[in-house]
């Protein structure tokens, strides 16, 4: 398989309650040739056909290429005429029926279509109204059986639209379907971070006059307020284990670093100074934090120990650098590298120091790495306003998401749920 | 008195700038604006230092340079003309609200907001305020009063702004 050069396709999202287009540019060096054939019993169903839904979360990797099963239409390995299907290597066919409990089930085979075989079959059940998620669940499948990787289809992104005065904070599936709306403001959101099980964000909000962190259960709605002292109090992250956070408070003067219970107990110092110390990331072994500091002069990124001391500067390229983020496999950290007024998403190695430039520039901040480290999702702007885009880790696949209505801000990916 | 006079004018002229962005709402009238550049050169910069003791003076933002929190030399009288009325008006309160431009991250504004408030907030006390008197807090970048990627918009919004509490 070769590099294709620059394909660019426009999904326009069929269904009537899509919130993004999508455009994609770019391709995987190999790109696996796949065949979805519709599911039987699809006609059926109302809503968006689960395989389109599969199709889609596929074709937006850029680490496939669709073919047309053109009018062959098997649903069973029985059915299947190898011969048929020249050049394609893995084949997705399945049925849908309605059971018990007005549930949905999807029996469907991944087949290899050079060695003759079936590489997993499996059945998905769900609700009714979450055929989505159920396409999902089968591309991520699919995804993980033909590329190594967990797939990501079912995980989901936070982020604030800003819209005129009104700010939301918005939780949604990954390809930014099924908005959800956690809290709407006339006035700013900021931060949002997931807790590792995925069940919680904490953000800031201003609802209080300043800068308030709080807390809140995505299931109940329930929040609490993790941190509201004089001056800000920002920039919340969770520890991978969940039993703590790291914040900012400016509290005792200038910005620094703190770590708080899930409770807003045990509130514990980590860095002094005049300088700003903001966005605290832990690595994947919580016990240090990235962060960002101006103590050098300029806007750089440093590591700390969860306790305090010495706090080591790790860029030193580009006029500044900001919001750092630990990649899943705690290898690398992604970061917004700004250069002569421009903010590249960038990543760097920790064991060689190597940093790579992803994307080529414009008003990109806050990366996040998608949960299989694969992807890195980021706020941009195209024709004014503040979208969505992710690249794929080796830069070679660009994707953007453009909301219906506002400015997107401040995006970070979710975690793997438990199934 | 002549630096002064400057900073007034160069401060009402920042704020003439914003009136023309349709977007935001800006706080001080047109009017008022043309009106002290009009009368400015007859009669220079005593007005808001010197008119009624009880009136919060007029001037209530000062501005800074790109990644900078330390208030200007030609903005310090503005924050010295506050903190003597916060000294003369023990009941007066103020929240002072640190304001960035778009360049940097969004947390990395806050705090730099913060730091600008804080430091005029140092100044008022300087000049006679009690701490007690003043709040501060920032709004990073989330609140710009200019909304285009430009230097005059940026540098309407590097900005803090003394707000009667």
């Amino acid at each position: 398989m070769r590099f294709v050069g620059a394909i660019v396709l426009l999904l326009v999202a069929c269904s009537a309650r899509a919130e993004l287009t999508i455009e994609i540019t770019g391709a995987g060096e190999h790109q696996i040739p796949i065949s979805v054939v519709r599911f039987a019993g699809e006609e059926t169903m109302v809503g968006q056909a689960i395989s389109s839904v599969v199709s889609n979360d596929l074709m937006r990797t850029g680490l496939f290429k669709l073919i047309d099963p053109a009018g062959k239409a098997p649903h069973e390995p029985g059915d299947v005429n190898y011969v048929e299907w020249p050049g394609v290597e893995a084949l997705l066919i399945g049925k849908v029926r309605t059971v018990e409990g007005g549930r949905v089930e999807v029996r469907f085979r991944l087949l290899d279509m050079v060695r003759q075989t079936e590489l997993t079959g499996l059945a998905v059940t769900a609700k009714s109204e979450q055929l989505r998620a159920i396409g999902h669940r089968v591309a991520d499948l699919v995804y993980e059986k033909l590329t190594g990787s967990a797939g990501v289809f079912s995980t989901r992104i936070a982020y604030v639209n800003r819209d005129g005065k009104q700010y939301r904070l918005v939780v949604a599936d990954s390809d930014g379907y099924g908005e959800q709306t956690l809290l709407a403001l006339n006035q700013p959101i900021m931060s949002p971070a997931w807790s590792p099980d995925g069940k919680q964000l904490a953000y800031v909000s201003f609802e209080r006059g300043h800068a308030t962190t709080f807390v809140q259960s995505l299931a109940t709605r329930q929040r609490i307020v993790l941190a509201d002292f004089p001056g800000s109090n920002s920039a919340p992250t969770w520890s991978p284990d969940g039993k703590k956070l790291a914040l900012v408070l400016s509290r005792d003067g200038s910005s620094n670093l703190y770590t708080v219970n899930g409770d807003g107990k045990n509130l514990r110092r980590i860095t002094f100074g005049d300088s700003i110390d903001t966005e605290p990331n832990f690595l994947s072994d919580g016990k240090s934090l990235l962060f960002t500091s101006d103590r050098g002069g300029s806007a750089q990124i440093y590591r700390v120990p969860v306790e305090g001391g010495y706090a080591e500067r790790l860029t030193f390229e580009g006029n500044s650098n900001f919001s750092p983020r630990v990649s899943p496999d705690g290898k690398y950290f992604v970061f917004s590298h700004f250069v002569d007024g421009v903010f590249y998403i960038a990543v760097q190695d920790f064991e060689n120091k190597q940093m790579q430039v992803l994307t080529g520039g414009g008003w990109e901040k806050k990366p996040s790495f998608a949960p299989n480290g694969k992807l890195v999702l980021f706020a941009t702007e195209s024709q004014g306003r503040g979208i969505l885009a992710t690249v794929s880790s080796d830069g070679r696949v660009k994707q953007k998401m453009v909301a219906q209505r506002g400015d997107i801000r401040e995006p970070i990916w979710g975690p793997f749920l438990k199934q | 008195m002549k630096k002064i006079f400057l900073s007034i004018v160069l401060v009402n002229l920042l704020a003439a700038c914003a009136s023309e962005t349709p977007k935001e709402a800006v706080e001080e009238p047109t009017p008022a604006v043309t009106e002290t550049e009009a009368t400015a050169p007859v009669e220079p910069a005593q007005a808001p230092v010197e008119t009624v003791e009880a009136a919060m003076p007029e001037e209530r933002s000062v501005y800074f340079p790109f990644d900078v929190d330390a208030v200007q030399a030609a903005d310090r009288a503005i924050v010295q003309a506050h903190g003597d009325y916060l000294s003369k008006n023990a009941d007066a309160k103020v929240r002072v609200e640190g304001n960035a431009d778009e360049r940097g991250s969004s947390e990395y504004n806050l705090a730099l907001g913060q730091r600008r408030a804080n430091n005029v907030k140092k100044l008022l006390i300087l000049s006679g305020a009690q701490a007690s008197q003043i709040e501060t807090m920032s709004f990073g970048e989330e609140k710009p009063r200019c909304a285009e990627h430009n230097e005059s918009c940026w540098s309407q919004n590097r900005r803090a702004d003394i707000v009667a509490k």
